[in-house]
């Protein structure tokens, strides 16, 4: 079979390998190139080595987005992981309702971050109002803006992840440790948590990159203001390309070290991923 | 015993409760305030509608009219449907031909598929765009490409992971009986990854329809679709209509509860069993 199979590649790859091609490969293959020259339009491209990546460090604005994302991702990390894996102890005791509050939590993950970003301006824009500020007054109210959006939109999902997990512990081990008297809290810290491990590597990783990823909720919620203190990486590099002509070759350095920086987050989450489909 | 546990029963199934209004709480305001007066909104949000503040459809009308929304929701429908076709379609296709087709380029394929993944869209963004327009793709049966293009490492790793499960006696029986690989693939293979397919189709759907940067990027200032129109409504210096806002959020809301509620099953499913990326 593979021998004719393999004749058959123009209708079953090369669709796919040609839109991959456009889609990814070639923009993949001239951001690395175009990080190494001067161009505000491709074809005028200078080639200046490393400038544009002194640039991006010398230059604020850079470090400044990449401090404040990684404090956005340590704090939203942590308390979303936390705060989904208690809703998944809760809604695996088998509870009158579980069905409907699983809906419920899960429902805002599927809002887009535009629109997420703009739901939570209104409502922090109208709690602050009773202190007399605005959401943009302050770095740090658009900091945690951000921390609590980002809490509304993936603990539902994150839940989703760690109810599966407590879900394949089998009961049988659960009820001979209670035979033998171990407290409700001993079950969890002591039993749970550690067969939920894998749950909690996949859920870390997840979060961990979807907040450095974080563009679109932070372009509606602040867009930066008040003068670009609540930038993160992504809208740094968005705002270097479209903000400042002659400025496109740094964008796309910034770009390569942001591709880098998410790379580590995410490589080694795909290769247990793909251990796993392997050991199955 | 029996008695302290339905007391924490209860106590969590009240906490339970209270959370869920917590988390339903946004959208509602959101809901309310959309029948407000555009001044009335910024500065008391948690307010209900009086007779002096509420204004019945007024904002409704005027954010149609103002961003067009009919059109940007139609743009976002066709773009979204016709994209998931196209990236189930194809990738499953490549997919399974990487996986039983066993020599150094397709394994290479598939490393470059699974190494696209963690790729970010931002180092992309610029050279993506510029090629799209040399290409004349910046437009909405263009774009369907490029969600195909950028998408592909995703959708092509899953489905690769499943065909690997499937055993190869079922192919063969196929091919036996006289199937061509194409028959089989679409009479046996494809049937077989129906769970993957939904995944899959379920997974791009949300990605595609609230993508914000690439349709702005490539297509945004003649097709807009509906982030991106929300988007535009904010207007150049910051003042926005609160009004019209709070009206087309609700509509981009309504959609994606409905579609929610009616495949809720799935959609839970497939994003616990997608959850790579």
């Amino acid at each position: 079979m593979e021998k004719t199979l393999a004749k058959y590649f123009p209708v079953f790859v090369l669709p796919t390998l040609i839109a991959f091609m456009i889609g990814f490969v070639a923009p993949f293959i001239m951001g690395i190139g175009l990080s190494f020259t001067e161009f505000t339009t491709v074809s005028d491209a200078k080639f200046v080595f490393l400038d544009n990546y002194v640039k991006a460090f010398t230059t604020t604005g850079f470090l400044d987005a990449l401090w404040f994302t990684t404090k956005f991702a340590i704090v939203s990390v942590l308390s979303v992981n936390i705060c989904a894996f208690l809703l998944a102890l809760l809604l695996t005791r088998g509870m009158k309702g579980t069905n409907f509050f699983r809906t419920v939590f899960f429902m805002p993950n599927l809002i887009g971050g535009i629109v997420l970003g703009y739901i939570w301006q209104l409502i922090l824009n109208g709690v602050l109002a009773q202190f007399g500020v605005t959401l943009t007054y302050d770095p740090k109210y658009g900091f945690w803006g951000l921390v609590i959006l980002m809490n509304w939109q993936m603990i539902g999902y994150m839940m989703i992840i760690y109810i599966a997990g407590i879900q394949n512990i089998s009961d049988s081990v659960i009820e001979a440790a209670q035979i033998d008297g171990a407290t409700p809290f001993k079950i969890i810290t002591n039993m749970i948590v550690p067969l939920v491990m894998p749950s909690v590597t996949i859920c870390l990783f997840l979060t961990t990159s979807n907040a450095f990823k974080l563009f679109d909720q932070n372009l509606a919620l602040t867009a930066g203001s008040p003068s670009d203190k609540t930038v993160m990486l992504a809208l740094d590099i968005y705002n270097t390309f479209y903000g400042r002509v002659g400025w496109e070759g740094v964008g796309q350095a910034k770009a390569v070290i942001f591709f880098i920086l998410v790379a580590m987050i995410s490589l080694p989450q795909l290769v247990t991923t793909r251990k796993r489909e392997v050991e199955e | 015993m029996q008695k302290r546990n339905k007391v924490l029963d209860t106590t969590l199934f009240i906490v339970a409760i209270l959370l869920s209004i917590a988390f339903i709480f946004p959208i509602v305001i959101v809901f309310i305030n959309s029948f407000k007066g555009r001044f009335f909104i910024s500065d008391a949000p948690f307010s209900l509608p009086t007779s002096e503040t509420f204004v019945g459809v007024t904002n409704y009308i005027e954010g149609l009219v103002k961003i067009k929304f009919l059109s940007a929701f139609g743009w976002s429908t066709f773009i979204t449907v016709f994209s998931v076709i196209a990236i189930v379609i194809c990738t499953s296709m490549t997919a399974w031909y990487i996986v039983r087709v066993k020599n150094k380029w397709t394994s290479m394929l598939y490393y470059a598929f699974a190494f696209s993944m963690i790729v970010p869209f931002q180092m992309v963004m610029f050279t993506l765009t510029k090629v799209a327009n040399t290409l004349h793709l910046d437009n909405p049966f263009g774009i369907i490409i490029i969600y195909l293009g950028f998408g592909a490492g995703l959708s092509v790793f899953m489905f690769a992971g499943f065909v690997k499960s499937i055993p190869l006696e079922i192919e063969e029986a196929a091919i036996i009986d006289g199937c061509n690989p194409i028959q089989t693939y679409f009479l046996v293979v494809l049937p077989v990854m129906k769970p993957t397919v939904i995944t899959v189709a379920i997974l791009n759907t949300m990605w595609i329809w609230n993508d914000y940067l690439l349709p702005y990027l490539l297509i945004g200032t003649e097709y807009k679709t509906v982030p991106v129109a929300i988007q535009y409504l904010k207007g150049g210096y910051g003042s926005i209509d609160m009004g019209a806002m709070m009206a087309m959020l609700v509509l981009a809301i309504v959609p994606i509860v409905i579609f929610y509620l009616s495949c809720q099953k799935y959609i839970i499913k497939g994003v616990a069993s997608g959850a790579i990326k």
